[in-house]
């Protein structure tokens, strides 16, 4: 890790009182998810700005590497198609490429 | 208003654990390419290895199965599928509907479910179907987890034939379909929704649980109720569960029909790298064991080791658990420890005689429906099922 990951206090618990009858929510706060290093460059901001909306990017670098480039553009179909990510065509295109060209290759 | 803070804390001291506000800047290193995670503690948790942070995803840390044949709830791995959790609840306001095909629905809170239903308890295994899929060569996409998407608890909760029957199964009933309080990122992607059979729904070990370990669910793993399968794999175990429905037909959702399937074949398994022809919804775990005393590039001192570690299965219990000190050449029957009942992780030991020089570990468990663990690693698209025979190499000074 090249920078800290600071997480947000953990705990936020309110307590309602609405009227007579109070109400207890119990709850907690997930962490912010940072861009990770990998893709924290102006090339890659096509991923950022399309993929974070559903999940967070360590769901992408995690991922094997060197698996070539059709192995990030069926990632990318199938966050389009199947689970019908709103994607441009050409931003889609765009993702996979940069994606492939960084994870996809060798080594 | 005094007598409500101090009732509310005390709820809120059951449910979290108090956590101390963390900057994390360790990782752990999974044991292949590309398995570098960062360490972080998030509610109810100690510090785990993340898989993502949204959904959060956590690995439990292998030493922690060394530490007893139950994992504590604050090292229990946490699998999500969806993005949008439910990350505060009332608990006074929560309410599990029971309705469907059914002769009356119920609309439960948690007092009356605690209340007027019978209580079960049971120890099972809860593992993401994709657990070591990080393993998987030629490697697939998906949650990169080592063998720590597993855990073992002790479940308490009310058994689900008992809310089926006090409901009514009208004529016809073929499936239970559940779902839970969490929601997927974009209205596109298919809620998490999951099925059994009547039958399976109705088995004794099936339950509604409200508690793990003898405390509260932590949020992360489904407060204040989840669905408990034991033998099968944690994509049945639905969190956060609030809608049972019993159904005429087949449930076809997308986390049915098209995802979670497996080849429809006797051995799970197609040539690596291609596609089964065809597929059955995943189910019952396979069988497996680890070595949890030591771990790959360990340095121990020559002569008799004292090995130990886990096995466990889809349900028929393990009837015994082969170690291999030399790679596969000669085996010898482990003793098998405490029976916390057939859904269990079991511990074995064993005394080994080890020679200096690099030694291979194996160990091979049996499971009491006479399924044991392949050598060589049976492959999946998707990645899910891995039970080869696991091997732990040791340098012998």
């Amino acid at each position: 890790m090249k920078s800290a990951l600071r997480l947000a206090p953990l705990i936020a618990i309110g307590l309602a009182v609405a009227g007579a009858v109070s109400a207890q929510t119990l709850g907690y706060q997930l962490p912010p998810t940072p861009t990770p290093p990998e893709l924290a460059d102006a090339e890659a901001q096509v991923v950022v700005a399309n993929c974070s909306a559903c999940h967070s990017l360590d769901y992408i670098v995690i991922q094997p590497r060197g698996r070539g480039e059709q192995f990030w553009r069926d990632s990318v179909t199938k966050m389009v198609t199947t689970y019908g990510a709103p994607i441009a065509p050409e931003q889609a295109r765009e993702v996979g490429t940069v994606l492939a060209r960084r994870f996809g290759g060798a080594g | 208003m005094h007598t409500h803070r101090r009732h509310f804390i005390a709820a809120a001291a059951a449910t979290l654990l108090p956590l101390p506000l963390r900057a994390q800047t360790s990782t752990a290193t999974l044991p292949f390419d590309n398995g570098e995670r960062p360490l972080v503690t998030l509610p109810g948790k100690r510090p785990m290895l993340a898989l993502t942070l949204r959904p959060p995803q956590l690995e439990t840390p292998f030493a922690v199965f060394n530490e007893g044949l139950i994992t504590p709830n604050d090292a229990f791995f946490v699998r999500s599928s969806q993005a949008i959790l439910p990350t505060g609840l009332d608990p006074a306001a929560f309410r599990l509907r029971v309705g469907g095909h059914v002769e009356t629905a119920l609309e439960l809170d948690l007092a009356t479910l605690k209340r007027n239903f019978p209580v079960h308890e049971i120890v099972a295994v809860n593992q993401c179907s994709g657990n070591s899929r990080g393993f998987s060569e030629p490697r697939v996409s998906g949650g990169q987890w080592a063998h720590g998407a597993m855990g073992n608890a002790r479940w308490t909760g009310v058994p689900l034939r008992a809310l089926l029957d006090r409901a009514g199964l009208r004529a016809g009933a073929r499936q239970v379909s559940f779902g839970g309080l969490d929601r997927p990122a974009m209205a596109s992607i298919p809620r998490m929704v999951k099925a059994l059979d009547i039958d399976h729904a109705r088995a004794d070990e099936v339950l509604v649980a409200y508690a793990m370990n003898g405390e509260d669910l932590p949020f992360l793993n489904g407060f204040p109720l989840r669905l408990v399968v034991p033998g099968y794999y944690g994509t049945y175990w639905i969190k956060h569960l609030s809608e049972i429905a019993v159904i005429e037909g087949e449930f076809d959702g997308y986390w049915m029909k098209t995802a979670y399937r497996i080849p429809d074949n006797a051995c799970a398994c197609v040539e690596p790298g291609t596609r089964p022809e065809a597929t059955r919804p995943i189910g019952a775990m396979n069988v497996r064991s680890f070595v949890t005393s030591h771990r790959s590039g360990d340095s121990v001192r020559s002569g008799a080791l004292e090995l130990r570690g886990i096995a466990f299965d889809g349900g028929s219990g393990i009837a015994r658990v082969l170690v291999s000190g030399d790679g596969g050449a000669n085996w010898r029957e482990a003793r098998l420890g405490e029976d916390l009942g057939r859904f269990s992780f079991r511990e074995w030991r064993l005394g080994v005689p080890l020679p200096p020089g690099r030694q291979t570990i194996l160990v091979r468990a049996q499971a009491g429906d006479g399924s044991t663990q392949p050598f060589e690693a049976r492959w999946q698209p998707s990645g899910y099922m891995r039970n080869m025979v696991e091997q732990t190499t040791l340098e012998v000074l």
